[in-house]
């Protein structure tokens, strides 16, 4: 196929545009053989018709079928319809049209194709980013009339990046040079991909371009590298929120009772069951008010959570006070008996916990950088609990007591504060918190009885780093850990990053044994 | 009297705030032999200033204790009295200041093993004595020997070790409890352990926080007596409430205040004082 | 003040019944586990004969009251609970599996470095043809990590939980360090598959029994080694320090020395546990390192007695032979009876079995 034919197409198209039906070609289609439809596909790409459309949409959809006299028909949810227009009726047994994989592809770049002529910005836009993944040169002269034509900003930058990537293999070295300077301009993984081609077994051979390119693919080299370090950063943030959520009852009931509560990532697990009680419920009874349920299974976790961390305080660790190294062993032995519970009861294997809606999808703030609703809220939800237990700490009279009793108990118990009480009561809230932090672990991961696990040793170094009873030590140290976790992963890969992580908090607390943000003061004895 | 903001049995990896483990895991060493106290004095406390948090515990402290003098430590709650031994010891490092023992020892600059291996030992405010280990065994541990890891594995007490402890046993009086866990002493009984580890230990400057708390009369009198013996030979500090007390062993007394020396000189001069009432009876 | 003589009256006697018991309770025990072997050696068909099966799961369990030994060394007398000990054991496991693997490959390379398409041994596997050198290793490997964690530790004082919860770290990274393939010790798999040691078929049933015999007297060593530490002036100062350290310092002590010495010491046991442990058992992998095996070792301290040495074997044993029978009888209640085990010892049996014992002696 020549360029002339397709200008010759293209003056056609201008002529009829919008207004003349181009009846028959879903007859033509349904009837030519596949390198013919591939054909009719190329011509159609380069010269769009809106009448089209429906078309496109039901082959793209897969509903096209042909009678035994090959006539078209669009399936609908009721019955048939002639492609065609009109009241025919199918004859013979209709058949799916087959499309070959190139088929596909070369349908999405025609629907492309149509839809740079929708009147709807975003669908433009879409429409852009498909064709600089996929346009064929058969396209130029579309692309740049409807780049002429564009007013969207955003719509022509993809345009002229889309058409940028066409031009590279233009036979004109000033057009490519200019391609090669444009891709430069963009954040784009696929520019990347691009002019790494061009330079790749010299397939460019002009000079000029050549160094253009070189230098443009360090522009976009760094682009993407700011765009990969950001997103390093918010996964790291996210985990912190994580690691926040489940070091902060960590740290209370620690900083309270001198005890690591082993089982405390099981409390995270739990949370995790509630919130899949909490979904299978809504699923059963409420199926209509479904988005709803991470809202209600917050409260239902962190009661579940409390309760139980009450009752083991009660039972088990009232008893082994000043004895941290017993707790130590006695609460490993309840999480064990917590993880086979869970197995038990639900099974070995992972359940599944569904994000709602308004949990899915994300912004896309980069070309190579998109941040999901759910870790966004997470982080939010985890700042958020945060401010809430100071609030707990510093303003109630729960609070108080706390904090009287985590300073010295024996003064505390003297002015008559219930030190039993604050326990239990403490010991709840810090379950209740790993329960919150369970809810919002079921939102971005898999929920399966050894959940828990894997965040107890992560999270008691946030204590560690961020010093005991420090809200903001807290804070600071599980975004800090999880940041550096993230970066390192990259790097040197996730198994040594975490014993690089390990390494440089045992150095650390050579220099600061009593973490970030410890309070100094008299050594008693 | 502030009271700290961690709880007991978090302390564990807190001790140390600034750091003393800045010397290599190694050998004990024997206490260095000639100290040089050229000077008359084995104790030199310059400008000491430790704060915890912004609240100054030590503000400009300076304080000289002569070779062989008894030296007791007054003051109110609060006044710096145990910080002060922190500092001697190498417990807490001050922030700014010099802490000499004798000559050339910088105290600063040194670890709390080191400290101790150079000949200041220590008595605890709260007695502290190995409580698994039987009174013989925490005097035996306390003696002053190669205390090396390799020492320790091969030690073996030779006659004349056995004859100082037994002769301590003695003097403190626990020669009936010889083989009986420390632990199950009384709290008196345990003071005179404790006194009794510092005096096998064989230290040149005794650092004692309130020996006699717990302490019947008769034993208070008779460790007064005790004290008294051990001045000239080696040098004591002593903290203590008991006015009493005080007054029967010291021949000179400082009066500490608001983390700095508020007066020194006799019990009665100190007591004569104006300021001293003004603290004590809060006029 | 009295003289509390009634008390010592009291100690001296019962101390005068205990040993002699005990003494001979370890005599025989010490008998049947001499017997074990050589019964293994009768014809499969005689009355006396022992069976593979359980030679073998008496020989595991004996490695493992190594390990429990070593345990109640730093938690015992130093205070200092590890719950990493599973990691040296493993080493010292690896140390000898890497030795196995090259008996078993012959000139070539071991099987899973052919199925990665290596060419060529990594250089930490050098010179592991040779038995010594292998040993060595057993002994190197742990030791080095022990000392160079230990020193970093107790330099900076860490103690208590928090040496636990690190120690724990430790040992998880190291497993998910192993389950990689790159590492170069066969990834999740591990090794098994041995088919030689020394040159001797290590299914033979001398070679069992050689091997049994070897763990015995390691066991028997170890326990001499711990009782003589124990009554040393070392033990002592290890007591001492873990009642109090603060005034082990200002008494001249530095327990850094102390500390470090005993925790190479027990971490080197373990390793030659985990060497003999191998070539018994078959195979060695990464779940050996797995943080909920050498906190179970601490349940066998616990249950037995901490700080008497003989408690730990018993507790070991006993834990063991308990899991054994479970896993056949009930698997699914074998973490309830385990975690019941956790929290029972602690909260009713803070001494262990010795200390109940010792208690009813007294009575």
């Amino acid at each position: 196929m020549t360029t002339a034919l397709y200008r010759l197409l293209f003056a056609l198209l201008l002529c009829f545009q919008w207004s003349s039906s181009y009846a028959g070609d879903a007859a033509d289609f349904s009837a030519a053989n596949s390198s013919k439809q591939a054909k009719l596909l190329q011509a159609w790409a380069a010269a769009p018709d809106a009448a089209r459309l429906p078309l496109l949409e039901s082959l793209q959809n897969g509903r096209v079928e042909a009678d035994s006299n090959k006539t078209p028909f669009y399936k609908t949810d009721t019955g048939y319809q002639a492609a065609e227009g009109g009241d025919l009726e199918p004859v013979g047994k209709l058949r799916k049209l087959r499309l070959n994989n190139r088929l596909r592809g070369l349908i999405a770049i025609t629907m492309a194709s149509h839809q740079l002529f929708s009147t709807d910005p975003a669908v433009r836009l879409l429409a852009a980013q498909e064709l600089q993944k996929s346009a064929k040169p058969a396209q130029l002269q579309l692309l740049n009339e409807r780049l002429a034509q564009e007013d969207d900003a955003d719509v022509s930058e993809a345009l002229s990046l889309a058409l940028a990537s066409l031009q590279l293999i233009d036979s004109d070295p000033q057009v490519r040079l200019a391609a090669v300077r444009l891709l430069g301009e963009t954040g784009q993984p696929l520019a990347r991909v691009r002019l790494e081609r061009l330079l790749a077994d010299s397939n460019e051979t002009d000079a000029a371009v050549r160094t253009a390119a070189e230098t443009s693919l360090a522009q976009v080299k760094r682009r993407l590298m700011i765009g990969e370090l950001l997103g390093q950063a918010f996964s790291g943030m996210s985990l912190g929120s994580i690691l926040l959520l489940a070091a902060l009852g960590l740290a209370i009931t620690f900083g309270l009772l001198g005890v690591i509560n082993m089982a405390h990532g099981e409390m995270l697990m739990l949370g995790a069951y509630s919130t899949y009680m909490v979904q299978v419920m809504f699923q059963r009874f409420a199926p209509e008010a479904i988005a709803l349920y991470p809202l209600v299974a917050l409260p239902v976790a962190f009661f579940v959570t409390a309760a139980i961390g009450m009752a083991l305080e009660r039972t088990v660790i009232r008893h082994l006070y000043g004895r941290p190294l017993e707790t130590l062993l006695a609460t490993w032995g309840i999480s064990l008996i917590l993880i086979q519970l869970v197995r038990v009861l639900f099974g070995a294997q992972n359940v599944e916990v569904a994000n709602p809606y308004w949990l899915s999808g994300g912004i896309q703030v980069l070309p190579n950088l998109v941040l999901p609703y759910n870790r966004i809220v997470i982080i939010a939800f985890a700042l958020f609990v945060v401010v809430l237990t100071w609030l707990l700490l510093n303003k109630t009279r729960l609070g108080l007591n706390v904090r009287a009793v985590t300073q010295n108990r024996n003064m505390a118990a003297c002015c008559g504060v219930p030190t039993g009480r604050v326990d239990m009561l403490a010991f709840g809230l810090g379950s209740g918190i790993a329960g919150l932090g369970g809810v919002a672990l079921s939102q971005i991961g898999n929920v399966g009885p050894d959940l828990g696990q894997s965040y107890i040793i992560d999270s008691f170094l946030v204590v560690v780093l961020g010093g005991v009873g420090q809200l903001a030590g807290s804070v600071t140290a599980a975004f800090g850990l999880g940041i550096a976790n993230k970066i390192l992963e990259p790097q040197i890969g996730a198994v040594l990053g975490k014993i690089l992580i390990l390494a440089l908090i045992i150095l650390f607390i050579q220099k600061r044994p009593q973490g970030l943000f410890a309070l100094k003061g008299r050594v008693i004895d | 009297m502030r009271a700290t903001p961690i709880p007991e049995a978090m302390l564990e990896p807190i001790h140390d705030p600034l750091g003393s483990a800045r010397d290599a895991i190694g050998a004990g060493r024997l206490a260095e032999k000639g100290l040089n106290v050229r000077h008359g004095t084995i104790l030199t406390l310059e400008d000491i200033n430790v704060s915890f948090d912004g609240f100054k515990a030590l503000t400009n402290l300076n304080l000289y204790i002569g070779v062989g003098e008894l030296r007791c430590i007054i003051g109110p709650n609060g006044a710096g009295k145990t910080t002060m031994m922190d500092v001697i010891t190498g417990k807490t490092r001050p922030d700014n200041g010099s802490a000499y023992f004798g000559e050339t020892l910088d105290l600063t600059r040194m670890s709390e093993v080191e400290i101790a291996q150079s000949g200041i030992g220590r008595k605890f405010q709260k007695p502290t004595v190995f409580e698994a280990l039987s009174v013989f065994e925490n005097l035996e541990l306390a003696q002053k020997t190669n205390k090396s890891v390799w020492a320790s594995l091969r030690a073996k007490l030779s006659g004349e070790q056995r004859e100082r402890i037994d002769e301590v046993l003695e003097t403190i009086r626990l020669e009936g409890s010889r083989e009986r866990q420390a632990g199950l002493l009384s709290h008196g009984q345990k003071q005179f352990l404790e006194i009794g580890m510092l005096l096998v230990q064989d230290p040149q400057l005794l650092l004692l926080d309130e020996p006699v708390a717990g302490m019947t009369d008769a034993e208070t009198e008779f460790t007064a007596e005790l004290f008294k013996s051990l001045a000239r030979k080696h040098s004591l500090m002593v903290v203590e409430h008991d006015m009493g007390f005080v007054g029967s062993i010291a021949d000179h007394v400082t009066v500490l205040h608001q983390g700095s020396v508020l007066a020194e000189g006799s019990l009665n001069d100190v007591q004569a004082d104006e300021r001293v009432i003004e603290v004590y009876l809060g006029r | 003040m009295t003289m509390p003589l009634n008390q010592t009256l009291l100690a001296r006697t019962s101390a005068k019944l205990g040993p002699r018991l005990s003494i001979a309770v370890g005599a025989v025990v010490l008998a049947l586990l001499i017997a074990l072997p050589l019964l293994h050696l009768t014809p499969a068909d005689s009355a006396f004969h022992v069976n593979a099966y359980t030679l073998t799961l008496v020989g595991k369990i004996l490695c493992y009251a190594i390990v429990a030994l070593a345990l109640d060394l730093v938690w015992g007398y130093a205070g200092l609970l590890s719950l990493g000990h599973g990691l040296f054991f493993a080493l010292g496991g690896y140390a000898m599996g890497m030795y196995l693997m090259r008996q078993s490959a012959g000139d070539g390379l071991p099987a899973f470095m052919s199925f990665l398409a290596w060419k060529e041994l990594p250089w930490y596997w050098v010179g592991t043809d040779h038995f010594i050198w292998a040993l060595c290793l057993v002994v190197l490997a742990p030791g080095l990590l022990a000392l160079v964690f230990g020193f970093f530790a107790f330099r900076s004082r860490i103690k208590g939980v928090y040496f636990s919860i690190m120690t724990q770290a430790l040992t998880f990274a190291g497993m998910l360090l192993f389950f990689r393939n790159e590492t170069g010790f066969g990834g999740n798999n591990g090794f098994t598959d041995f088919k030689r040691i020394l040159g001797f078929d290590i299914t033979a049933p001398a070679t069992r029994a050689a091997l049994f015999l070897a763990t015995v007297i390691l066991l028997v060593a170890s326990l001499l080694l711990g009782w003589k530490l124990a009554r040393s002036k070392f033990g002592r100062v290890l007591t001492a320090l873990r009642d109090a350290e603060n005034r082990l310092m200002f008494c001249g002590y530095d327990p850094r020395g102390y500390k470090l010495f005993i925790w190479v010491l027990s971490a080197v046991l373990c390793g030659l546990a985990g060497a003999l442990y191998v070539p018994q058992v078959g195979i060695i992998n990464p779940s050996e390192m797995s943080p909920t095996n050498s906190i179970e070792a601490a349940v066998w301290v616990a249950l037995g007695g901490r700080g008497t040495l003989i408690g730990p074997l018993l507790g070991a044993g006993v834990v063991n032979g308990m899991k054994s029978w479970f896993t056949v009888a009930f698997p699914e209640y074998w973490l309830f009876a385990l975690g019941a085990l956790f929290i029972l010892i602690t909260l009713y049996l803070p001494h262990g079995i010795i200390g109940l014992l010792k208690r009813g002696e007294k009575q």
